[in-house]
């Protein structure tokens, strides 16, 4: 790898955040709807008498600079991102937007790593035994049928799901990410309570993605079912399934890899909506009730964590790939 | 009898299938609006939350007004978002595509590059920030904002397969013999592309009515106009389901169930015809 390729790619990394957050200032800036008259209408509504509004308005906008200048603004809201500082959330004030934020992660991270993560190896197993010679007729009924379902948004899935197994057979809970109650130690029992909670959201995401999997496994698979150290392999007498795991395989995992580096990239964007499905209290779930709240500053902070977590898998990928893969040079 | 053979090898059963599933939407989603009662949507129409009866198919929702109703009146505008948002990500695709692959040069650079950097941000972070600043109003706005954060992809994808046309000898050709660039790439070069250009808009037209219902069932919808996410989306804020009334939030779902997989089996096919060699994988 030359330092000019790791430049321009870091630079580039740099870039895309730099467009994005100047995106996230720019559109903010040109709403018509001031953040703080938001809060004060909300506080309103809920019977809470706001006396001396004016005063608490322009307190705030004093206290979150909305009075400077715009190049002003745009500046310190630059270094403050630098320095991590996201600003206020509005809804629960004090608090910053940052710890409401990274509070959610945890959850976000574990229920969508572990979906991500089952939905692609039983995704590439279906799709690469779907094209092995003498697998059963059955088998490969399988994976045609797991495909539509990669059509359905996983969103629509889950609500199937909630009334199939969560309603009308009361198998598990109805959302929720642990029964509120119980002691969260470290035992058997708390662990099974996780999973319990978290088994819906997970099999709507692995169902959703499943067939996106198999599809492009098997499309890789067929083309390297005819390359020459499959023949040679075979002619050596090596056993099929030997052949299967560590030659075929390893070779078409390859792309997939990469396909999975984006995946986890897009944990936060891509499959948040499951847990307003669920009441699952991650980052999808704050942004949910951040957006009925108009709590400006978190909105804003989880669209920046969508795009930072994308760019860093990205990033992370292109300079570990030339490792995977030593064909590759740049 | 060459035009019958054609149809024959243009409607293989997964073409048959999609097509079959997506008129099954389709249809009643463009003419039901003509024959739906505006009366019947406007508040307490019937009962509150009533179940299915004769004189409400899809029984009635927390303000009591006809669920058949508003799904016949949701779903053109549904529609429109998808055709608005893919058709114009694909026009604009299609043009910044061809001229990038083509032209080459300077001019490829730049498109490339705001294509790199475009792709990796999330749209639906984007579509966030837009509709959580501005209010999104009509079905039309919905389908340009969610244009303009899905233009990349088909974009980045003619651009590959403009790349490997121009190199072909027919266009060598037509260049020696004096034809303008524009000539090449939208006279001749379009024409080879179009049942790739197909299943592109196809896919475009699937993402756009998905972001679209993320976007409404977080609530960034415009609840002035019926469409069958904002029908999710008050679905979900009214219990429908855990109060037991099906009748509210399982038919969207069925409709876009069908219609999601109408489309994946009408791009499935369509990619098919672009590339042959597909069919032996």
């Amino acid at each position: 790898m030359t330092p000019r390729y790791l430049g321009r790619r870091v630079g580039t990394f740099l870039l895309t955040i730099l467009v994005a957050s100047t995106l996230n200032f720019a559109l903010s800036r040109l709403t018509p709807q001031d953040p703080i008259a938001a809060l004060l209408g909300r506080m309103a509504s809920r019977g809470r008498t706001v006396e001396n509004g004016a005063e608490i308005v322009s307190l705030y906008r004093e206290r979150l600079g909305l009075n400077d200048p715009l190049p002003q603004q745009y500046l310190n809201y630059l270094s403050d991102l630098l320095r991590g500082d996201l600003g206020y959330s509005l809804s629960f004030f004090p608090i910053k937007a940052e710890a409401v934020i990274l509070r959610a992660l945890p959850w976000t991270i574990g229920l969508l790593t572990v979906a991500t993560l089952l939905a692609f190896l039983a995704g590439n197993l279906l799709g690469a035994l779907a094209v092995w010679p003498r697998v059963p007729g059955g088998f490969r009924w399988l994976v045609y049928l797991s495909m539509p379902f990669s059509a359905i948004p996983y969103y629509l899935l889950a609500l199937i799901l909630v009334y199939l197994f969560a309603l009308n057979w009361p198998l598990f809970p109805l959302g929720g990410s642990f029964t509120t109650g119980s002691g969260r130690g470290l035992d058997l029992a708390t662990l099974g309570d996780l999973l319990h909670h978290a088994a819906l959201p997970v099999l709507s995401v692995v169902l959703a993605a499943l067939g996106f999997w198999a599809l492009s496994m098997r499309g890789i698979m067929a083309t390297v079912l005819g390359d020459d150290y499959l023949i040679y392999a075979r002619a050596r007498g090596l056993r099929s399934r030997r052949i299967f795991t560590h030659y075929a395989m390893r070779n078409a995992m390859l792309p997939q890899v990469t396909a999975l580096a984006i995946d986890f990239g897009r944990l936060i964007s891509g499959q948040v909506l499951v847990e307003i499905i669920f009441n699952y209290p991650g980052v999808g779930w704050v942004l949910y009730n951040a957006l009925r709240a108009a709590d400006f500053f978190v909105i804003q902070g989880v669209t920046l964590f969508m795009v930072f977590a994308v760019a860093v898998a990205t990033l992370i990928l292109d300079l570990v790939y030339p490792l995977l893969d030593p064909r590759i040079r740049y | 009898m060459l035009k019958i053979r054609r149809l024959r090898r243009f409607l293989t059963p997964v073409m048959t299938l999609g097509l079959a599933l997506l008129a099954l939407v389709l249809v009643p989603g463009l003419l039901g609006q003509f024959v739906a009662d505006p009366d019947q949507m406007r508040l307490m129409a019937g009962g509150i939350n009533a179940p299915p009866t004769r004189d409400h198919p899809l029984g009635t929702q927390n303000e009591g007004r006809d669920l058949l109703t508003y799904i016949l009146k949701g779903m053109p505008n549904t529609l429109l978002i998808g055709l608005v948002g893919g058709g114009s990500a694909v026009l604009l695709g299609t043009v910044l595509g061809m001229l990038a692959g083509y032209v080459g040069g300077s001019l490829d650079g730049l498109v490339r590059n705001t294509v790199d950097i475009g792709l990796t941000i999330p749209p639906l972070a984007i579509l966030i920030m837009i509709a959580a600043s501005f209010s999104i109003v009509t079905p039309l706005m919905m389908g340009l904002v969610i244009a303009l954060t899905s233009w990349m992809h088909p974009t980045r994808v003619i651009r590959s397969q403009v790349l490997s046309l121009r190199e072909r000898e027919f266009v060598l050709l037509l260049r020696l013999s004096g034809a303008s660039p524009l000539h090449i790439v939208f006279r001749e070069l379009m024409p080879n592309l179009i049942p790739f250009l197909a299943a592109t808009f196809v896919n475009a037209v699937a993402t756009a009515i998905l972001a679209s219902i993320g976007l409404e069932v977080l609530g960034l919808g415009s609840f002035q106009t019926p469409t069958l996410g904002n029908l999710i989306y008050f679905a979900i804020i009214g219990n429908a389901m855990w109060l037991g009334l099906w009748w509210w939030w399982l038919p969207p779902i069925v409709i876009f169930i069908i219609l999601f997989m109408g489309l994946f089996f009408v791009s499935t096919a369509l990619d098919t015809l672009a590339n042959p060699r597909l069919e032996q994988g």
